[in-house]
């Protein structure tokens, strides 16, 4: 039976966004691919997390032959399409076109990658069937990119395939977290669809391991497991007034607006806190919500402890946030949230260089909504029962391929790189894999 | 500004570019503006019995996203009636009495030639060109490259018009020989002042792969049409040298075949072409890009110190020889410059499927910049060509102690050859 692939509301927030780097025509793609000079052994494909090889898939475009370009796409990277969009092309592939160093305008790739892989994704176009069955089963925990790209790989091997997934919906961070102007809820969801459409990949959804099913059971049910557990719930600042309304976690609030309406008719000043890419991209949304009159919003600040130089979000992106009337407080520490039932500001202070707190700076920012992208949780106790699985720093510790010191159980994504991009994922999904299948060849057992 | 004045073969023109006889000068309203544009002179398309059209007429090859670096049709001569071209010839000359309007003629038999002739001459044409060189259409009827490919008969009209014609003649010949040069001497003995060369190559442009029909497609059907554009340049440029280069001929040449830009314009003149005509580059970018075609032209000569067009006609025919006569005995290798190299390695590729697999990957995993194993290197220059930085590839010379020695002096006075790279 085909896994039902979860519908998404029509009237969900994230609905008004556009897209910030519209698919290519024809014409646009035909002279983009013609730029390409078609590198040997090419940077670009090293820059990138699942080797695609690019400069093959732009040649075929070139030449009219787009299910070919589809093909050298997905063929490494069963994501393809939603990293087509996702992706930070700017310091990954992008960023190492050779025309990058003699001033040329470099290649863009992601745009054409999405060109080829949409329009595989709209045709329907199949390039993979499940290979003949092992008899081996793989259990993946988390229905996330890292989880998907394994699982496809995994039925290509031709080996049984079941995903775990606590919530109820699919493909992860890629629908319930990816800014909307990059790609929306419907559009991941059609790619899981597709990924799934190989057949054979068993889903069981709103089951949390494992509190409702054991890694024991799991353990029993399967040959071999796949962690794909992404990260925790946002973290929280421990100070004054945390419990207020509208004060929220930035994950949480993103997940919402791509889910359904979000009201934000008393909020006038957002306020996000922090400096990585959750941030800006809270920010980014945040302001795309007050141009398109979502609620009263007027004023969109982030907050962050460091200096701009010293922010961990792509500069690219906080360029972009900035041309887009974003406000900032620069090396400023939130002490407290102000107001009774509803937060109405973000009292900060400011911080030296050496982030220590400078006497009688302290301002309030005023905030009707506070957003709080300061991380996320690691993994605590969550695989406190499978023995051999060491957590260092929040993240599990595998080898390259993505073994845990556990035989038979693997992990790839958030869980095991801390936070990279989907494409990161993709790769480690897939790669581990081609480490499980090789396990079961080698004739693999756990201990 | 230097002065370009141009004379070919008695007909003098303001600067050396004419448009061809062609869709560009189909008509004195074209014409005229044309001349206004800075072109300075025009061959008239081809007046004769007007024949009439199919559509469509144009196809093109393009490469790698480039348009049309090749092109051709299946149009004929003018659909117009003679009474209305010549009525515009001898309008545009008295507007432009400084420019050279020659008109290009394609008739049967001596009777419609003489007629033709004193018409064109009446109406006051500058020159005549004889058009023994189109492949399509007017070859089946005995005209055009049917008499081009065949120096008696070439030689007999070229004598028939030459009796009648008191203006300058060019004969125009056709590429679709397997040599030049037996076709430029029948336009000699026939008694012409000159030839022009080339015309379009016979060619099939294209494939439709859906309905399976040659292009350019008519009613389902194709055929043989003439291939012009940038792609037929070179083949034009050795039709010219050859004739330019045999001691024999000495007649003057007037270019065509490719000419897009002044740089082209120069390589024919260089070449042995007194002047250049194009048709294609104007097909598909207007009479306008005269204007880059006369500064360019006049600033390669204050350059290089040419006082006139003239100076510079043939300068590279003394350096056109056949392949015995070459230096076997000179040895380049590849230099890569490193600072300039992005990394790309097409130079590493080609060299590795294309050619003598001397050009290596750096030992060093961190660096892209290729290394040339010049032991091995036989300065064949495709790394240089497939290199997508100017400079960044040279061709330097090898200093091998061996003194200059050719094939031929090889075989005939066992001169000695450099021991050969890259043959194991």
């Amino acid at each position: 039976m085909k896994p039902q692939v979860p519908a998404v509301d029509p009237k969900r927030a994230e609905a008004v966004f556009e897209d910030a780097k519209p698919r290519y025509t024809v014409q646009q793609a035909k002279v983009e691919a013609n730029r390409c000079l078609y590198c040997h052994d090419a940077p670009c494909i090293k820059a990138c997390p699942t080797d695609i090889n690019i400069p093959e898939f732009i040649r075929k475009i070139g030449t009219g032959n787009v299910q070919g370009a589809a093909r050298t796409i997905l063929e490494s990277n069963v994501l393809g399409t939603s990293c087509a969009r996702v992706c930070p092309v700017e310091v990954l592939c992008v960023g190492d076109c050779v025309h990058n160093l003699q001033g040329v305008p470099p290649i863009q790739i992601g745009k054409l990658q999405r060109f080829a892989t949409d329009a595989a994704m709209d045709a329907g176009w199949q390039f993979f069937e499940a290979g003949k069955d092992t008899g081996k089963s793989v259990g993946l925990v988390g229905a996330g990119p890292a989880s998907l790209a394994a699982a496809h790989r995994l039925r290509r091997f031709g080996h049984k395939v079941t995903i775990y997934e606590k919530g109820n919906t699919l493909g992860g961070l890629n629908t319930t977290g990816v800014a909307p102007y990059k790609l929306k809820a419907d559009a991941s969801l059609a790619e899981v669809e597709w990924i799934l459409s190989i057949g054979g990949i068993e889903i069981v959804s709103n089951v949390e391991v494992p509190t409702q099913l054991s890694w024991a059971e799991l353990e029993k049910k399967h040959d071999a497991l796949f962690l794909g557990l992404g990260l925790g719930a946002d973290s929280w600042l421990d100070v004054p007034g945390k419990q207020l309304a509208g004060v929220r976690g930035a994950v949480d609030f993103i997940a919402e607006l791509k889910a359904k309406p979000v009201d934000l008719s008393a909020v006038k000043h957002a306020v996000v806190v922090g400096g990585g890419n959750t941030a800006i991209d809270a920010v980014r949304e945040l302001l795309v919500l007050k141009a398109k009159k979502v609620g009263a919003l007027e004023s969109v600040t982030m907050v962050y402890r460091g200096t701009e130089a010293g922010m961990s979000g792509y500069v690219h992106e906080w360029a972009y946030a900035k041309e887009e009337g974003a406000q900032v407080s620069w090396q400023a520490q939130p002490i407290a949230f102000e107001g009774k039932d509803r937060v109405t500001g973000l009292r900060c202070t400011r911080l030296d260089a050496a982030k220590k707190p400078i006497a009688g700076t302290d301002f309030t920012v005023p905030a009707d909504l506070v957003l709080l992208a300061v991380g996320q949780a690691k993994l605590g106790a969550l695989v406190a029962g499978l023995a051999g699985v060491k957590v260092d720093k929040g993240v599990i510790v595998t080898d390259e391929a993505g073994a845990t010191g556990r035989p038979g159980v693997y992990a790839g994504g958030d869980c095991r790189n801390g936070g990279k991009e989907v494409v990161n994922a993709a790769g480690e999904g897939r790669d581990a894999a081609e480490a499980i299948d090789a396990f079961f060849k080698a004739g693999g057992r756990r201990g | 500004m230097v002065d370009l004045t141009t004379n070919c073969a008695g007909i003098v023109s303001p600067n050396p570019f004419w448009l061809a006889s062609a869709p560009p000068a189909n008509s004195g309203a074209q014409i005229q503006r044309a001349f206004e544009a800075g072109w300075g002179g025009a061959v008239w398309k081809t007046l004769g019995q007007p024949i009439q059209n199919v559509s469509s007429r144009f196809g093109a090859v393009g490469y790698r996203g480039t348009a049309a670096v090749g092109f051709n049709n299946i149009e004929l001569i003018t659909d117009r009636p003679l009474e209305v071209n010549f009525r515009e010839i001898y309008e545009t000359k008295k507007k432009f009495p400084k420019h050279a309007v020659v008109v290009s003629l394609m008739v049967e038999t001596e009777a419609e030639w003489k007629e033709i002739i004193a018409r064109a001459e009446d109406a006051g044409a500058d020159g005549l060109e004889l058009n023994f060189g189109c492949p399509h259409g007017m070859c089946e009827r005995g005209m055009g490259s049917a008499v081009g490919q065949e120096p008696k008969v070439n030689e007999r009209i070229t004598g028939w018009v030459m009796k009648y014609a008191k203006k300058p003649v060019l004969v125009k010949l056709t590429p679709n020989v397997s040599d030049i040069l037996p076709h430029g001497m029948a336009a000699k003995r026939g008694g012409a002042n000159g030839v022009s060369l080339i015309n379009t190559i016979k060619s099939i442009i294209g494939v439709d792969l859906d309905t399976f029909t040659p292009m350019p497609v008519v009613a389902g059907q194709s055929t043989n049409g003439g291939y012009c554009g940038s792609a037929v340049r070179p083949i034009a440029l050795h039709m010219v040298g050859a004739l330019a280069r045999h001691r024999e001929f000495g007649l003057p040449i007037s270019g065509i075949g490719g000419v897009t830009n002044w740089r082209d314009a120069v390589e024919f003149l260089l070449l042995g072409a007194s002047n250049v005509q194009v048709c294609t580059e104007v097909m598909l970018r207007g009479y306008r890009i005269v204007e880059d075609m006369i500064e360019g032209l006049s600033q390669y000569m204050e350059e290089k110190g040419f006082k006139s067009v003239q100076d510079m006609v043939g300068k590279a025919v003394p350096r056109f020889s056949e392949w015995g006569n070459l230096d076997m005995n000179y040895e380049t290798v590849a230099k890569i410059d490193a600072a300039k190299c992005i990394g790309c390695q097409l130079c590493l590729v080609a060299c590795h499927d294309g050619a003598h697999q001397c050009i290596h990957p750096s030992k060093d995993s961190a660096v892209r910049v290729p290394v040339v194993d010049e032991a091995e290197c036989v300065g064949c220059n495709l790394c240089q060509i497939v290199c997508p930085v100017d400079g960044c590839i040279t061709m330097a010379k090898v200093e091998n102690g061996f003194p200059p020695a050719s094939w031929n002096e090889h075989l005939s006075q066992g001169a000695k050859l450099r021991p050969k790279k890259g043959a194991h």
